[in-house]
């Protein structure tokens, strides 16, 4: 095991590090992705629901290898064949929008029915002073859904964090797919997956408790 | 009284919910600073109709004009007439995540009606009316009914309304807490608020109404004074009704 961590340590820590970073701008897109389709699926505008509910349907019905296959070996193709020639996406960049739609998706729901846990008194109320809808949902509505969203949301990211690793499969040199190498080279599964595992571990229990804190401040003076 | 102004003027209002027609054909004018009371059994339009004044519901057909402004019109900016109508709720809908003082200040300072200070000493001045300054900083989870309901009156107050609307409001409160807010409402009476309030204080009608309305399956069965009405209807259904309650 040791030998594993000399010969190979700073590589794993680069290619954790590039799963952090997948992981990051994935759902900071998912973050806006999830808004827009839930705004829209809240709204009373009939076309807003449609797509917001085709979004979703059609997201959540694909498995995110597919997605990722689809981004980022089928879009290009597809694209090649309406005459661009030189277009191409890095792994990185297939990885990110394949993790972000898909975790946008999920996150749609999620602060769709955070919205739908605010009591519609608090619409009606601020409607009734003269604020807009949307001065009412942004100012009223979801500073109140963010709280009862915040337990998903964690959970939500840290799936996410987890999904990178199936993103080894188009080649993004994150840590699953660097486990994939040494373990190739050394012969020895158990050592690099059980390092690898515990990364992985140390990370997201790290992150549970930020989240943890951070939940607690949003819910004090409630 | 005679020579007051219309203040609202309603005619042939029509709501429907999908097939169920609540309102059927309303029409009424409310004076300048007339106080009406909305009675009626459970179902028989009123706060329906009490919303449709602001277009909490957006009305089916028929006309509502309010300080000249034809609220029903499409092209109308529904959110600039109702800066000038207050309303309360029976749950009292007060924002949750932002304290007593913060409900009060949010919107007038959003729509830059005043500076955040001015709005302060004003919304300080509305808490001290409703007797509610010494909560200020708390949040609504902390009062009582009765407080939650004296903050919403002095929200509505804060964007200085011409006409304020109440939806059943002191019927989600505790028994003993109903006169504190009464108590407000009155006050705002003798200053000469236009007020239409849908309410099962048939007491309170009897003190303090100009005129009282007795609606019933989405019309308007009968009106009067508060004598006529509650002491002599003719109807006989509003006797029924009555006979009910009192």
């Amino acid at each position: 095991m040791s030998v594993i961590i000399q010969t190979y340590g700073s590589m794993l820590l680069t290619a954790l590090g590039k799963t952090l970073l997948l992981a990051l701008l994935s759902l900071i897109f998912a973050m806006i992705i999830g808004m827009i389709f839930a705004l829209m699926n809240v709204s009373k505008n009939r076309f807003g629901n449609f797509v917001g509910t085709l979004y979703v349907d059609a997201v959540r019905g694909v498995p995110l290898i597919v997605l990722a296959y689809f981004i980022y070996f089928g879009v290009p193709t597809a694209v090649k064949m309406m005459g661009i020639q030189d277009f191409r996406l890095s792994a990185l960049q297939a990885g990110t929008i394949a993790l972000a739609m898909n975790c946008g998706a999920y996150m749609a729901e999620i602060i769709r029915a955070g919205i739908g846990s605010v009591d519609k008194g608090q619409m009606e109320a601020s409607r009734s002073l003269g604020l807009t809808y949307g001065k009412s949902m942004r100012l009223v509505v979801l500073p109140q859904a963010i709280r009862t969203m915040i337990p998903s949301i964690i959970n939500q990211f840290i799936i996410t964090l987890k999904d990178t690793s199936i993103l080894s499969v188009i080649g993004f040199p994150e840590l699953t797919n660097m486990g994939k190498t040494i373990s190739g080279n050394t012969f020895k599964s158990f050592e690099t997956w059980a390092i690898v595992g515990v990364m992985y571990m140390v990370v997201i229990i790290t992150l549970s408790k930020v989240a943890k804190r951070i939940e607690r401040r949003v819910n004090r003076g409630k | 009284m005679e020579n007051r102004k219309v203040q609202i003027h309603v005619a042939n209002l029509q709501k429907s919910f999908g097939r169920l027609e609540v309102l059927k054909d309303i029409s009424i004018d409310i004076l300048e600073g007339e106080v009406v009371v909305l009675l009626g059994p459970s179902g028989s339009g009123k706060s329906t109709f009490l919303r449709c004044l602001n277009q909490l519901e957006t009305s089916t057909s028929g006309t509502i004009i309010i300080d000249g402004i034809n609220v029903t019109d499409k092209n109308t900016d529904i959110n600039k007439v109702r800066e000038n109508i207050g309303i309360v709720f029976q749950h009292f809908n007060l924002f949750s995540h932002k304290t007593v003082l913060e409900n009060l200040m949010l919107v007038p300072v959003e729509l830059k009606k005043m500076t955040k200070e001015q709005a302060k000493e004003n919304c300080m001045k509305l808490l001290k009316r409703v007797g509610m300054e010494a909560k200020a900083d708390a949040y609504p989870a902390q009062l009582s009914g009765g407080q939650k309901q004296r903050v919403a009156i002095a929200r509505s107050l804060a964007m200085n309304p011409d006409v304020m609307l109440f939806d059943e409001p002191t019927s989600a409160l505790d028994p003993e807490m109903v006169g504190e807010v009464l108590a407000v409402m009155k006050e705002l009476v003798a200053d000469g608020m236009t007020m239409v309030v849908v309410t099962h204080e048939i007491g309170f009608a009897k003190e303090v109404a100009d005129r009282v309305v007795f609606m019933d399956a989405g019309y308007i069965v009968e009106q009067g004074s508060p004598e006529e009405l509650i002491l002599h209807p003719k109807e006989a259904r509003t006797i029924d009704f009555l006979n009910k309650v009192l």
